[in-house]
């Protein structure tokens, strides 16, 4: 029987609105990967806030060692070799790798100058000790984010950590930095540590994790042995039913070319090239796929084609009408649905509630708007339906938005993005943050696009959804079509060296693109 | 359900804020008043009584409330666009010295004519003084409290030269003096330009009204120009668009809003209202321009707008407030022989404020804390 490291008994934890965790009991043997799976919102974070001692729980009892404790504050936690590596990093950019590692305990010389020499190179000790070489002088803004989150765990192991707690570490990384990640989590594991995994991507968690608790709803509904259990298994434990992984797509034939993007040229918002010479097409009943790490120019793509961003040179077309550089609203015109990436700051507005947010972008037409005056009663007849057919939770349309899960905003989107016939969809980063069940909503509204012989422009992070999505693959590296793939000969791997940039030179796979 | 209950409560107290802070304020306005030495209850019963009592107090309320309830609504309405218009000073002052001009320019026209385009150049004069800084802020992003700031300066020199240029002439007793025109205050406007007392109103009637109360239409212009906010707020595309912009550019500009152009438009039509405070003040007061009849309006809008959290109806609300602190307080100073002094109704018109942002922040606090882990 291996040991255990740490338990908790009990946790129960109420906010006013919920119950985030109901007597959960949470155990983690020494020495082991324990991955702590569950859709958004079903109480994986608030249980490690509570261990961390950012909350208290209201009953329930904390174990490490088998013996009992308070952890009334992350400074407690820190004293018993709890360490956390959240999900947005907490470094100070301007700073460098050691000068952050040591912020808040640093060594001191003669009890007044701070001892960098000693600390640079325990530093480089920690990071040796784990696999891999920084450059402890590097400034955090000079570095990459998969950098970064290495420093975080440095900053971890060098407060003493035994017990390490990641929150959803991979949502930054490519599929290679990933692999990194994991090979310095397995030689963490040899050194003994203990670490607990917070995530809900299951490919992830049967890679890397030797045990599985699984919550849904402030409840653990489960603990397996990764060994012993399936994805199918974990996911409908997690979502409470069945739930289907492959999307169902049918082969079809395409049709005439819907979008067509030539030699389009643009600046990202610090005035530097983002878009270099980009070409491509779209065909009706296609789904076009840009796989790419972030910031590569995707961004600035989708906000040239919908008319938020001015393009320098090239066009763009919609059919054989020219649309380059008109207003976001003559472009919506035109039936372009677009999904933003970022759902928050562009996709809703989150002080108006769910009927407003259901017309933006066709409030000033026929019939949401008559003339001058808004037309609520069809407003409000119009948002119960939608409500109704996209299974809005509340279904109160006069909700605000910012009091909806993250799903059911992305619903709402979803359902006034595709009312009114689009021709084309564009759907960037669809499914960031969402949990499973919603996740395989989406995709199924993105098939059903297809099926309907529109047009649909995906752009995405997550490479799992851009394989098992699209009918082509572009990959955009530093604002250029790297290559055009076809989905059936193409894997993560290849991908993710072309996002890279490691490998070049790899225009297509596509037999008929080259004609 | 409980915690439906529980999302209820503190809607409930969100929209409550303003009123524990009212009560907090004279509490504290209670110790200020022991400290100098009156009983405050005795001074509390003086102030309300006298201006809610009575006819007369009332009046005498809603007069001092108008302005207040025009220039609320400058910064609400500015506010609801993501703008911060604290130039509702300067606005006034150039509307108001619009509608007098033409009061006292057209002189031949009449009435039915007359008012409503004193009226109109009320909110013209308002509306362009508004629309330098709105055009900065679209256009290049100058930050439109500095700009709103600077302009409150240019209108207050401004007018003030154009008093001079239209001042009055002498009156008899002056000429017979021998002395000019020393008090800086345009001609009058003509008597078809100006609003009918409630006075008037109310004769028609045959019921009894005191006839020195200043009390005028105007008040009821205030009232249908908040209901025509609201309706534009709330229920136009024009609303629904500035609405959006002040809460999120990003989105309404996602949403094909222009945003440049509802800044603008946001800021001539708060400006607009600002320049409605000449309804009260010249058309229904004293039928002539003079800074001293405005300095403040505009600033203590910025209070009232806060107090009534930009809703057009708790702007109403909240002028009226500060309509009955205003003259219940000189009349407490009557009363006590001055040992009151007015400025005690400052003190407590300050202090509301300050709870108010206050009771805000924590009400807000608890709600985040409360909603962040579910």
């Amino acid at each position: 029987m291996p040991e255990i490291v740490l338990e908790m008994k009990n946790i129960t934890k109420r906010f006013p609105l919920v119950v985030a965790n109901d007597k959960v009991n949470f155990s983690v043997y020494k020495g082991e990967i324990h991955a702590l799976v569950g859709e958004n919102g079903a109480g994986k974070t608030t249980l490690m806030s509570i261990l961390y001692g950012l909350y208290q729980a209201d009953s329930g009892e904390i174990l490490i060692n088998d013996k009992k404790i308070r952890i009334t504050n992350p400074n407690i936690a820190i004293k018993l070799k709890i360490g956390m590596v959240h999900q947005h990093f907490m470094l100070v950019p301007p700073l460098t790798v050691t000068e952050n590692v040591i912020l808040g305990m640093e060594p001191k010389k003669n009890n007044i100058f701070i001892d960098i020499e000693n600390a640079t190179k325990k530093v480089k000790e920690i990071s040796e000790g784990i696999g891999f070489k920084i450059d402890p002088n590097a400034k955090i803004e000079s570095i990459s984010v998969g950098i970064q989150q290495r420093v975080e765990i440095i900053k971890v192991l060098y407060r003493g950590a035994e017990i390490l707690v990641m929150d959803e570490p991979t949502a930054v990384l490519t599929p290679q930095e990933v692999e990194e990640l994991f090979g310095i989590l397995n030689s963490l594991k040899k050194q003994g540590k203990t670490i607990i995994f917070i995530t809900h991507k299951l490919n992830e968690v049967q890679a890397i994790s030797d045990r599985i608790t699984v919550m849904r709803r402030g409840k653990v509904v489960g603990v397996k042995k990764t060994s012993e259990t399936n994805k199918e298994e974990i996911a409908s434990m997690m979502v409470g039913r069945k739930v289907i992984f492959k999307v169902k797509k049918n082969e079809h034939n395409f049709g005439k070319n819907v979008l067509k993007v030539s030699k389009l040229n643009a600046l990202n918002n610090k005035g530097l090239p983002a878009l270099k010479d980009i070409s491509f097409e779209i065909k009706e009943g296609e789904i076009l796929g840009i796989a790419g790490v972030e910031g590569n120019g995707q961004t600035e793509l989708v906000e040239v084609i919908t008319g938020l961003r001015k393009a320098k040179s090239g066009k763009i077309s919609i059919y054989e009408r020219n649309i380059t550089n008109d207003s976001p609203r003559e472009i919506k015109e035109e039936k372009i649905a677009h999904i933003p990436e970022d759902r928050r700051q562009r996709g809703i507005i989150s002080q108006f509630n769910v009927s407003e947010n259901l017309i933006l972008g066709s409030h000033y037409d026929k019939p949401f708007n008559n003339g001058m005056s808004l037309n609520l009663n069809i407003i409000n007849k119009h948002a119960d339906k939608l409500i109704k057919e996209y299974d809005i939770r509340p279904s109160d349309k006069d909700n605000l938005l910012k009091s909806l899960s993250g799903g059911n905003q992305q619903k709402v989107i979803v359902a006034r993005e595709l009312f009114g016939n689009p021709i084309i969809l564009i759907a960037a980063q669809p499914t960031r943050g969402l949990d499973v069940g919603s996740i395989e909503f989406v995709h199924q509204q993105i098939i059903n696009e297809r099926d309907k012989n529109k047009g649909v422009l995906l752009v995405s992070a997550d490479l799992d959804e851009i394989l098992s999505l699209s009918d082509r693959i572009a990959v955009i590296y530093e604002g250029k079509i790297a290559a055009i793939l076809d989905p059936k000969k193409t894997n993560q791997k290849e991908l993710g060296l072309l996002m890279t940039g490691s490998v070049q030179n790899k225009k297509t796979n596509l037999e008929e693109v080259k004609k | 359900m409980k915690s439906n209950n529980n999302i209820n409560v503190y809607s409930f107290l969100e929209k409550i804020t303003p009123l524990i802070a009212v009560m907090f304020a004279l509490l504290v306005g209670a110790i200020v008043i022991l400290i100098i030495g009156e009983d405050p209850i005795f001074v509390y019963k003086v102030l309300f009584s006298n201006a809610l009592g009575s006819k007369v107090g009332w009046g005498n309320v809603l007069f001092r409330s108008t302005p207040l309830i025009f220039t609320g609504l400058t910064v609400a309405f500015a506010f609801r666009c993501g703008l911060f218009n604290i130039g509702g000073e300067g606005q006034m002052y150039i509307g108001t010295f619009f509608a007098t001009w033409v009061g006292f320019t057209f002189t031949n026209l009449p009435s039915f004519l007359l008012i409503p385009l004193c009226i109109i150049a009320a909110a013209t004069g308002g509306a362009l003084w508004a629309a330098v800084p709105g055009i900065l802020k679209a256009k290049s992003g100058v930050h439109e409290v500095i700009v709103t700031i600077m302009m409150n300066w240019i209108a207050a020199s401004l007018t003030f030269y154009l008093v001079l240029q239209f001042k009055a002439p002498p009156t008899e007793a002056m000429k017979a003096a021998g002395v000019k025109q020393m008090i800086p205050h345009t001609r009058e406007i003509a008597e078809a330009a100006r609003l009918p007392r409630i006075y008037h109103l109310l004769k028609s009637i045959n019921i009894d009204f005191p006839s020195y109360v200043q009390a005028n239409v105007s008040f009821f212009i205030a009232i249908a120009v908040a209901m025509l906010v609201y309706y534009i707020l709330w229920k136009t595309n024009l609303g629904y668009e500035i609405r959006a912009v002040g809460y999120s550019p990003l989105a309404a500009e996602y949403g094909g809003i222009n945003v440049s152009r509802n800044i603008v438009l946001a800021m001539v039509i708060s400006g607009a209202l600002a320049g409605l405070v000449a309804t009260n003040e010249v058309m229904g007061f004293k039928y002539r321009w003079r800074q001293e009849l405005f300095t403040g309006y505009g600033f203590n809008g910025i209070a009232v707008a806060l107090l009534g959290k930009n809703h057009p109806f708790g702007v109403v609300l909240a002028a009226i407030l500060f309509g009955v602190l205003n003259y219940g307080g000189a009349i407490v100073n009557i009363f006590t022989g001055g040992r009151i002094p007015r400025e005690l109704i400052m003190v407590l018109q300050a202090v509301i404020v300050i709870f108010v942002v206050i009771s805000d922040e924590i009400v807000k606090r608890i709600i985040r804390k409360r909603r962040k882990t579910a």
